[in-house]
């Protein structure tokens, strides 16, 4: 492991990291919220909502509907949302660290 | 092998009235899982073949591996088992068996990837760069992996019954323990990615098919559901040509079975209640019900949630991938593959609830975990004996695959565990190659031993809720441990030591403490979750306060021993999070010549 100096290195500067890890993490904190709404939510409709989540839709009642059917691709949506996004963002951070580099 | 099934059919005398399709299907996967991992362990000699092998190993082959190993028993036969038995609330079981990997995307998987250490004891000791961490994390991965292992016998022992009727439950955990160790200790099935991943489709193919047949003959998901009236119907609205069969007292009334908060969730205050002298009692209690099963719902989510993101076995797979994005396409497509897998097996318990009640009155291996097998023979009776019978045998052969990939896995690194950390870095430091090779051997021997011992042990006790178990504790010990390693710098050995023992013990005693009473009955501890129906459930599901209180361990006692961060903070963290076009890609991984990973 070379350890090179933080001053003249882009790279291994204290910038760059807290910029790569702030932006991946915000990003990853984005999708986990979608996620977690949706975990925290359900449970609390049932419980204050259960006459309307018990209605029939195509013979499931709406809340076994969701979650042993929808609840599924949600989250698929969810994991490809984040792939596209994160792939995207590490590839500008790789090039952006390069030119820096460059210069 | 077959002469040694023939052994069992002929020294038992009960054994009659075996299905020869059943038997046959159920043969051939055992013999063609040996045969793969022998014939592809022979192909790749040394850790470094595997290794090697195993960085060209494509998304769709890793995703499929990946899946294969996690489709487990509970997933195979628990799931379904203990939908018919529990209704809606079971349900939140495969769901979050399944979108638990999305924190494990999210969070974890990259940059585990990115950082070149493939086990969690490798992860900590090169992220803390203390050998000590290292034995710590050890001991995680055995409790976690016999608390796993425990369930997939119970799953061996109810198939094995079932395809030999008469043959004791703990004869079948014997013989299935008996016969994985022995193929993983001569070498065969370590973890090799082409038997992984030929064991994902040989399962979707077994829980799909009959299903689609069964529901042909038998009547929809839908109707059979529809069959099952709500609090809000008078009657239940059947679509006309749904059969059903009455059910017994045992099983739970259509309105509980149907709707959140159902037995599952509300067992603890219902035990309460019933014990309850006073009516005043009672209806403190009554009010008290709808809140402790929500309190049991969030409780049980957290723990499928976060314990995904810490299982030793699965995290092992990712290093196979060439880098972090590849890593994280795998993961998604992981969720994908087991995402449509997980919506069949709840179909099993529904419809099994229609046409195969008297499931609920009976016991241990006998009871509704075997519902994926009994299903397809109802068809004998309408005449289809042939498919009845064949379907039944493939839904065998997919039980086989399941417990059989997931206790290889764990067997594979369980052993590893103990023969390379415990024994080649602590008893034995200077061992040869030969040595360590011999180590694993009698490490998987113990292993395989002790797992048998265990499972023989739990026949009353639910596979699916067994598995709920070992998440929990995976939940309270190694996702803190690994979410905040990942992404917080201030983080210290002492404190991720300290979050991680006092999380993962506390969360594993507790559990055991419930365990203790359930299989057997200890008549005080009983008494005692009899008498505070909170804290059985806080026991039984701890992962509500065992995860938040592992995490702010690990701020409070790092931020006490902030002097302790490693020196080279910022370059680690940079391998972690850098993208790999940066090349600053660390590897880990030293090879150990002749044990094919650990």
């Amino acid at each position: 492991m070379k350890e090179s100096n933080p001053n003249t290195d882009p790279i291994h500067s204290d910038a760059f990291l807290a910029r790569l890890m702030s932006g991946q993490l915000k990003l990853s904190i984005a999708c986990a919220f979608c996620f977690i709404v949706a975990l925290v939510a359900l449970p609390l409709l049932n419980y204050f909502q259960p006459a309307f989540m018990a209605q029939r839709v195509y013979g499931f009642t709406l809340t076994w509907l969701i979650l042993g059917v929808l609840f599924f691709p949600f989250v698929w949506i969810i994991s490809f949302v984040f792939i596209q996004r994160s792939i995207a963002l590490e590839d500008a951070e790789a090039k952006a660290a390069l030119d820096g580099l460059k210069k | 092998m077959s002469a040694l099934l023939a052994f069992i059919a002929a020294a038992e005398p009960a054994a009659k009235g075996i299905d020869p399709w059943i038997a046959f299907f159920s043969l051939i996967t055992v013999v063609i899982t040996v045969g793969m991992g022998f014939w592809t362990a022979g192909k790749s000699k040394s850790a470094g073949d595997f290794f090697v092998a195993g960085r060209s190993v494509s998304v769709g082959w890793n995703a499929s591996a990946i899946s294969g190993e996690y489709l487990s028993a509970a997933s195979f036969m628990g799931v379904a088992g203990m939908v018919m038995l529990n209704g809606y609330d079971a349900l939140w079981y495969p769901v979050c068996y399944a979108c638990g990997y999305l924190f494990l995307l999210l969070f974890i998987a990259g940059p585990l990837r990115r950082f070149g250490a493939y086990t969690i004891p490798d992860f900590a000791e090169g992220r803390y760069d203390s050998p000590l961490f290292r034995k710590i994390a050890v001991c995680f991965v055995l409790f976690i992996g016999f608390f796993y292992t425990m369930p997939q016998m119970k799953g061996a022992g109810t198939t094995l019954a079932y395809i030999f009727p008469g043959l004791h439950y703990s004869v079948g955990v014997i013989v299935v323990g008996a016969v994985i160790t022995l193929n993983v200790s001569l070498g065969g099935m370590k973890g090799i990615t082409l038997v992984q991943a030929f064991q994902y489709w040989l399962k979707v193919f077994a829980i799909t098919v009959p299903i689609f047949v069964i529901a042909a003959i038998v009547g929809h998901y839908q109707s059979h559901l529809e069959a099952n009236k709500t609090a809000q119907e008078t009657v239940a609205a059947a679509p006309a040509g749904i059969e059903r069969k009455a059910l017994p007292a045992k099983a739970p009334k259509d309105e509980q079975w149907i709707a959140p908060f159902g037995s599952l969730t509300t067992k603890a205050v219902d035990n309460a209640i019933k014990a309850a002298k006073t009516p005043e009692e009672k209806a403190a209690l009554e009010a008290n019900k709808k809140p402790y099963s929500l309190l049991y719902t969030y409780s049980l989510i957290i723990a499928l949630v976060c314990g995904t993101a810490g299982l030793p076995h699965i995290l092992v797979r990712f290093y196979t991938n060439p880098d972090g994005v590849a890593a994280k396409r795998t993961t998604m497509w992981v969720m994908i593959l087991i995402g449509v897998f997980y919506v069949f097996p709840p179909i099993y318990g529904v419809i099994g609830r229609s046409l195969t009640p008297e499931l609920y009155d009976a016991v241990g291996s006998k009871g509704t975990d075997k519902v994926v097998l009994e299903l397809p023979t109802l068809l004998a009776g309408r005449d289809h004996p042939l498919l009845g019978s064949i379907l039944s045998g493939i839904t065998c052969a997919g039980a086989f695959a399941a417990f059989m990939s997931t206790f290889s896995g764990l067997l594979v690194s369980m052993s590893s565990a103990l023969a390379h950390d415990i024994y080649g870095r602590m008893l034995k430091p200077n061992a040869s190659p030969e040595q360590r090779l011999k180590a694993f051997k009698w490490a998987a021997v113990i292993i395989g031993v002790v797992s048998v011992g265990l499972g023989t042990q739990v026949e009353k006790l639910n596979i699916n809720y067994l598995v709920g178990q070992a998440f929990a504790i995976a939940a309270a010990s190694y996702f803190p441990l690994l979410f905040m390693s990942v992404w917080w710098r201030g983080m210290t050995m002492q404190g991720a030591a300290t979050g991680m023992l006092v999380g993962g013990l506390l969360a594993l005693g507790s559990i055991f403490l419930t365990t203790l009473s359930d299989v057997y009955g200890f008549s005080g501890l009983a008494d005692f979750w009899v008498a505070h129906p909170l804290l059985r459930i806080l026991c039984e599901q701890p992962a509500i306060w065992a995860v938040p209180l592992s995490i702010t361990l690990m701020i409070v006692v790092s931020k006490a021993t902030a002097a302790t961060i490693p020196a080279d903070v910022r370059m680690k963290m940079l391998v972690l999070h850098a993208p790999e076009a940066l090349g600053l890609k660390q590897e880990y991984i030293k090879e150990h010549e002749g044990l094919g990973g650990h």
